[in-house]
């Protein structure tokens, strides 16, 4: 019985694997070939003439796909840090305080999951020409925020419901000040949920397209805004090289964070309550 | 070496009572349990000492002073909890050393004496260990090193024995005893098992919905309840209503003699009691008898416990495993003078 279950077992892991395989790795496949083919033609299963030019054309600066880059990547951190510092007070209050109106809370907190991005964003983009944030960084990373703090608030209110305040409590007692609790029993205890939520919150910013144009206005270049004229475009080369680039964090995302995916942990259940 | 001194001492919860006007004098270096059946405030006392938790009303004072004010992090009551014992992310020594660290004080002294708390603790040698290697009792003891190795003023235990099984439990409320009593600390312990409270404590906290009922030496609870509802937490239901005339109460069942130096109530109506061990199943002689009828026997492997109809009162009385009464008789049982207790009757007109 032991033994059959664990066949079982290995069966839905191995079944899990080739799942990840077929839907992420496998279509990943053609887009590498394509970065480098100069010429691939219907029938041929292989291109028939290779090239580099469509990582030249990336690294170069007429393409701005560094820019983009490096754009994309400072919103993303900025958006991670705000997100924290939000999304980690209201986390705690939620998981552990009950006070007048929580459950409203929560539901505004859900808010921007159901109501599509665009439709916040314009009366946003009102509000921020009033304030002079539009085609700022600092507007594109606020407008960001929207989207990322619900799974910042989800994920971490069920770790800090799971990891209580029986431990933070009885450091206080032992002497430890506020600071010192935080440091030493708080942060150590959530941070493998917080490095999800984060890692998350980066992934929401980073593919963040119709806010940041609004917002941005053409004057902030991030890569999905490069990205997105090739792929109606009819240069499937470059198109290839700038999406691996653009997919790539995501993929290391998903590696560094898989161990905590895979287990039957607190953070996944933040997820379900999406 | 701290005197603990509760007075007046009240917390709401919204409109709920969670502990009403506890008046508590803990002296220095004894060991009290909070005894009650879940929900009756013992925890939420321990919380206010600690100062997780702030007083409605009342205050707290040790050694004479107020504490109230003072932050949880800078009082000295340290609280061992039941579950969530250890910092899962630090090893033994990390652990243990925690309060030590937390006031800076020197490597070098730290690790000596953290190793001297695991010899105290009987743990010799585990400095390395992580939290998940350890069993239950192990954890326990760890966590109780962690609390004293910061010599606290207060030593706060919350149901130190739950999570325990038989073996263990009296195991480790004897290195509890022990300890306590070699460091002299101050302790409270919070627990719903009256049997615990008993075998480990100086002196009992008996609370039912945020009221002390009692607070006395464990031996008080069987001989000298101070109402029906604490002698039914002790186990003990058998109840007939009297009327007290000096020496002697008049029952139902007759006048029964009683031992005025014994008992404390005034005459006057009263209810009078004796534990099912008092009740003389076989008489030793005529006086206090009383006729009951047998109702069920139960063999309890040292003794026989009868259940008994005492003028429409249930009773239980054990008597010798070979007391073999039949069921539905009428039998004469002795209340020994010696053993009667009087309880204030509920119309309260004593």
């Amino acid at each position: 019985m032991q033994a059959r279950q664990t066949t079982v077992q290995r069966l839905v892991r191995w079944m899990a694997i080739i799942t990840i395989i077929l839907g992420v790795l496998l279509p990943v496949i053609p887009q590498i070939i394509w970065s480098f083919a100069f010429r691939w033609l219907f029938p041929s299963l292989l291109p028939s003439e290779w090239s580099l030019s469509s990582w030249e054309y990336v690294f170069s600066a007429s393409s701005r796909v560094v820019e983009g880059f490096s754009n994309s990547m400072q919103i993303a951190i900025f958006v991670c840090i705000l997100s924290i510092l939000v999304g980690l007070p209201a986390a705690r209050a939620i998981a552990l305080n009950n006070f007048r109106g929580k459950a409203v809370v929560e539901w505004i907190l859900m808010v921007p999951i159901i109501v599509p991005g665009i439709v916040s964003t314009l009366g946003i983009h009102q509000l921020f020409i009033r304030l002079g944030l539009t085609n700022t960084f600092i507007g594109v990373s606020l407008v960001h925020l929207i989207p990322c703090i619900p799974y910042m608030v989800l994920v971490m209110s069920s770790v800090f419901a799971n990891y209580g305040t029986e431990l933070e409590d009885t450091a206080k007692t032992l002497g430890a000040g506020p600071v010192q609790v935080f440091l030493n029993v708080t942060l150590p205890g959530i941070l493998p949920g917080l490095m999800v939520a984060t890692m998350f919150t980066f992934l929401i910013s980073w593919g963040q397209y119709i806010t940041t144009v609004l917002i941005g206005g053409g004057t902030i270049i991030t890569l999905p805004i490069v990205l997105f004229p090739f792929i109606s475009g009819v240069n499937y080369s470059n198109a290839a090289a700038i999406s691996l680039v653009f997919v790539a964090p995501a993929i290391l995302v998903l590696i560094l964070i898989s161990r905590q995916l895979g287990q039957d942990s607190a953070v996944m259940g933040g997820f379900g309550r999406l | 070496m701290t005197h603990v001194l509760l007075k007046d001492l009240t917390r709401r919860f919204d409109d709920v009572i969670a502990v009403d006007n506890l008046n508590l004098e803990i002296r220095s270096g004894e060991l009290v349990a909070f005894l009650g059946p879940s929900g009756c405030g013992k925890t939420t006392t321990l919380r206010m000492i600690t100062g997780l938790l702030l007083p409605t009303a009342g205050d707290i004072q040790f050694d004479g002073k107020s504490v109230v004010t003072v932050p949880t992090e800078k009082r000295g009551a340290v609280m061992v909890f039941q579950k969530h014992l250890l910092f899962p992310t630090m090893n033994v020594a990390k652990n243990v050393g925690f309060g030590l660290r937390m006031a800076g004080i020197s490597k070098q002294e730290i690790d000596r004496r953290v190793s001297e708390m695991l010899e105290l603790v009987r743990l010799p040698g585990f400095e390395q260990r992580r939290p998940h290697e350890l069993s239950g009792g192990q954890q326990q003891r760890i966590a109780l090193a962690r609390a004293l190795i910061v010599s606290p003023k207060v030593l706060l235990l919350d149901e130190p024995l739950a999570n325990l099984d038989a073996n263990l439990r009296l195991e480790m409320r004897e290195l509890i005893r022990t300890i306590q009593r070699e460091t002299s600390t101050t302790s409270i312990f919070v627990t719903h098992d009256q049997e615990e409270a008993v075998m480990l404590a100086d002196r009992i906290a008996l609370m039912f919905n945020g009221v002390l009922q009692q607070f006395d030496q464990p031996q008080a609870f069987y001989q000298r309840p101070h109402s029906a509802q604490v002698a039914h937490f002790f186990r003990n239901d058998n109840l007939l209503d009297a009327v007290r005339k000096a020496d002697h109460v008049e029952t139902a069942a007759g006048t029964l003699e009683i031992s005025p130096e014994r008992v404390n109530q005034p005459d006057g109506d009263v209810v009078l009691t004796v534990r099912p061990e008092d009740v003389q199943l076989i008489p030793q002689n005529d006086t206090n008898l009383v006729q009951a009828k047998v109702l069920t026997q139960v063999y309890m492997g040292t003794y026989k416990q009868v259940q008994l109809d005492v003028l429409g009162n249930t009773w239980l009385a054990h008597g010798p495993v070979d007391f073999d009464p039949e069921i539905g008789a009428t039998i004469p049982i002795q209340l020994p003078k010696a053993h009667i207790w009087l309880l204030p009757h509920p119309n309260g007109k004593s």
